[in-house]
């Protein structure tokens, strides 16, 4: 080959594939990557504003966690982050582009709100969480398991059915909320048992939201062992990597998928039922407010490593609360949190290059990095 | 059910379908070179957002704007802000091979941010009061000739809507003609089939695949374009609509088999069932919210009927989705 590449130049850049590298590398990577973003970022707060960032990166830690309450806020919201990227994970580590978790979101959550709205009183608080828990676990369940069958038996694109399953579930939304409206004429189901905290989460050790960190970092450990330890788990892995091999191995794929998704969507629903129970007690279209396409980064960012999602969770949510901060304090609106969460993502996903491939300056030694 | 209501109807669902028709056409021709690009919601709020702010710093600068000049600054400023979001799309999906469908998401979630933080704040940033507002370009572009034709139920059905609903017919047959019948798009179609035959074959995969997506995107953006210049009259409204908008845009890909011309068909049915509930008398709020649910069931249905047929021709570009690597084999 070198022979024939004599008679033309070399081309200035060449990329080969790495055949490995070391941890704390692809770390480093990561970390060049993610303060390259701030600093772009940085740029563009800067032309916005005329602002000094560092001024701007102080206030959005003071948004985040300036006061108790706040760094209350940014934990609940980083765990209802981190639940759906473990419910995503199983189902994007066996390559079935969930992109749906939306809807499962929203369906837990109106199953929840409608337990809270017409059985708070009538059943103990106690009894009522757990009784919504199951519901929202089984209406997610049911959203996900409907394009995972399709799927398994006829190949049906799974990124559009659950795509299109999302909306499904906005317009039920839509539907409940003009069903449930309170007070009539305000397009809003109004905070549900706002006197008697019925269906609410109890507050333990003195925080309301105890509760949501308690069962979100069961999940995550649990997800973790489920994905690494268990048989499942690893048929999950096998089918993700290559469904033929799965076949020839004996792995029952339609199985799997069924179960893996119906295992997906279940947790997703069980945000829907943190979401309502645990933080907004209502339910809206923007219960999920977009945190299902979000999550879906999460989990794809750490490799499906859930200890390493609630890193990336806690700084979206972060640079989200921060956003809102600077939004409020400087006369802007909070779309710029996701701007800045865009332009993260874009740095993040950019480095996965150079984690995998080498560049070769021409000239450069072929050896390298072998 | 009145004839005036059939012709509400029928209008409604044409400039809804031409929404997601500009969507659909441009995420045709970036599927064929293979990349599946979930942006699409993104760029069209990236083409809305930029035509708007583009028509509006010409008009909040001159007091008597020239509606040419109105009409050019929006229609390039909407077509190259959405193709530089393709660009971004590009280079990490193509030149850094990063995932195609996390990178698209990505840049859904990015140009919402873009859109609604400029749409919600540009005026304020202005020094104006309220609502950004582009009266005279709005205008151009909802511009009709039904008044000068006189020729009643003809008129309203088929001359009472502005350009850019004409342009979306134009734009999907000649991307028909450029797909089937030359050799670039043929060319392009082997890089969506098959990159490595293609590149054996001397085509330039890199090129071509770059060209798609921008191009694409940037068509797909005047969508985005379409609807805040016609659709919502030259105005912002931070509800969220392009955003699923975009996304049945991209069902629309896939309900038209990949093929432009089904997509004007296509999306004329997508804007008739979602309008659908303005025809059905003595409808409570609630029951609207289950009707407007219909383009969903639809899709999900064609989605499972394709897939049930598996016919050949139907399927969509066989490298749809993955990186092409000329030294991975």
């Amino acid at each position: 080959m070198n022979t024939v590449m004599q008679h033309t130049k070399d081309p200035l850049l060449r990329i080969a594939k790495r055949d490995g590298i070391a941890r704390p590398w692809a770390y480093t990577i990561r970390i060049i990557a993610v303060l390259l973003s701030l600093v772009v970022s940085g740029v563009f707060i800067f032309a916005v504003t005329k602002l000094n960032p560092l001024q701007v990166y102080e206030a959005m830690f003071d948004g985040a966690f300036g006061t108790s309450r706040r760094s209350w806020v940014t934990i609940r919201d980083a765990m209802m982050l981190l639940c759906i990227g473990v419910g995503l994970a199983p189902a994007f580590k066996m390559k079935f582009w969930n992109i749906g978790a939306e809807g499962q979101i929203l369906v837990g959550g109106i199953v929840t709100a409608g337990f809270m709205r017409f059985f708070g009183g009538s059943i103990s608080t106690p009894a009522l969480l757990v009784i919504m828990a199951v519901m929202s676990l089984l209406a997610g369940c049911v959203w996900g398991v409907i394009p995972a069958t399709f799927k398994a038996f006829w190949n049906t694109n799974e990124t559009l059915f659950t795509l299109m399953m999302n909306y499904v579930a906005i317009q039920i939304t839509s539907y409940c909320v003009a069903l449930w409206e309170n007070p009539v004429g305000s397009n809003t189901v109004g905070v549900i048992n706002q006197q008697t905290k019925y269906g609410w989460f109890p507050s333990i050790f003195g925080q309301a939201n105890t509760l949501n960190v308690i069962l979100v970092m069961l999940l995550t450990v649990g997800m973790f062992l489920y994905l690494k330890y268990s048989k499942q788990g690893y048929e999950i892995t096998v089918v993700g990597d290559s469904v033929n091999t799965a076949r020839y191995a004996g792995i029952n794929v339609k199985k799997v998928t069924i179960r893996t998704m119906a295992i997906s969507g279940a947790i997703c629903g069980l945000a829907g039922f943190i979401a309502v129970a645990g933080a907004s007690h209502t339910i809206s279209t923007s219960t999920a407010g977009g945190r299902g396409f979000t999550a879906i980064i999460v989990a794809w960012l750490a490799q499906f490593n859930t200890f390493v999602m609630i890193l990336i969770s806690f700084l979206l949510v972060f640079l989200q609360k921060g956003a809102i901060q600077i939004a409020s304090q400087f006369n802007l609106n909070d779309y710029a949190s996701n701007i800045i969460t865009g332009i993260i993502l874009f740095f993040i996903l950019g480095s996965e290059f150079f984690i995998n491939y080498r560049v070769i300056l021409r000239g450069g030694k072929e050896a390298d990095g072998k | 059910m009145t004839s005036a209501q059939i012709i509400q109807l029928l209008q409604s669902a044409i400039q809804f379908g031409t929404v997601i028709m500009f969507g659909a056409i441009g995420e045709i021709l970036t599927e064929k070179s293979g990349n599946l690009n979930l942006g699409v919601p993104g760029i069209m709020y990236l083409g809305g957002i930029a035509g708007l702010a583009a028509s509006f710093f010409y008009e909040f600068n001159n007091p008597d704007p020239n509606k040419l000049i109105c009409l050019l600054l929006s229609f390039l400023a909407a077509f190259l802000a959405s193709a530089l979001g393709g660009l971004v799309y590009s280079f990490l999906t193509i030149t850094l091979r990063a995932n195609q469908n996390v990178t698209g998401l990505t840049l859904t979630i990015f140009g919402g941010g873009v859109a609604n933080f400029f749409g919600g704040g540009l005026n304020t940033m202005a020094g104006g009061v309220g609502q950004i507002s582009v009266a005279t370009t709005s205008a151009v572009y909802r511009a009709n000739i039904n008044n000068l034709t006189n020729l009643g139920t003809v008129g309203s059905l088929f001359f009472s809507y502005g350009f850019m609903v004409y342009l979306a017919i134009i734009a999907a047959v000649v991307m028909h003609f450029f797909l089937n019948r030359t050799r670039k798009g043929l060319n392009l179609r082997a890089v969506g089939e098959n990159p490595a035959t293609a590149d054996a074959a001397g085509i330039n995969v890199t090129r071509y695949k770059y060209l798609a997506t921008c191009i694409g995107a940037g068509i797909s953006g005047l969508g985005g374009l379409y609807y805040t210049m016609d659709y919502i009259k030259g105005t912002w409204a931070n509800d969220g609509t392009i955003e699923s908008l975009g996304w049945l845009a991209v069902a629309l890909v896939i309900f038209a088999t990949w093929r432009s011309v089904n997509a004007i068909w296509g999306s004329y049915l997508f804007g008739l069932l979602f309008w659908v509930y303005l025809v059905i008398p003595n409808l409570g709020r609630k029951d609207i919210e289950l009707y407007k649910m219909l383009p969903y069931l639809v899709t999900i249905a064609v989605l499972i009927f394709i897939s049930l047929r598996k016919k050949q021709e139907n399927q969509p570009p066989a490298s749809l989705g993955l990186a092409y690597f000329r030294e991975e084999r």
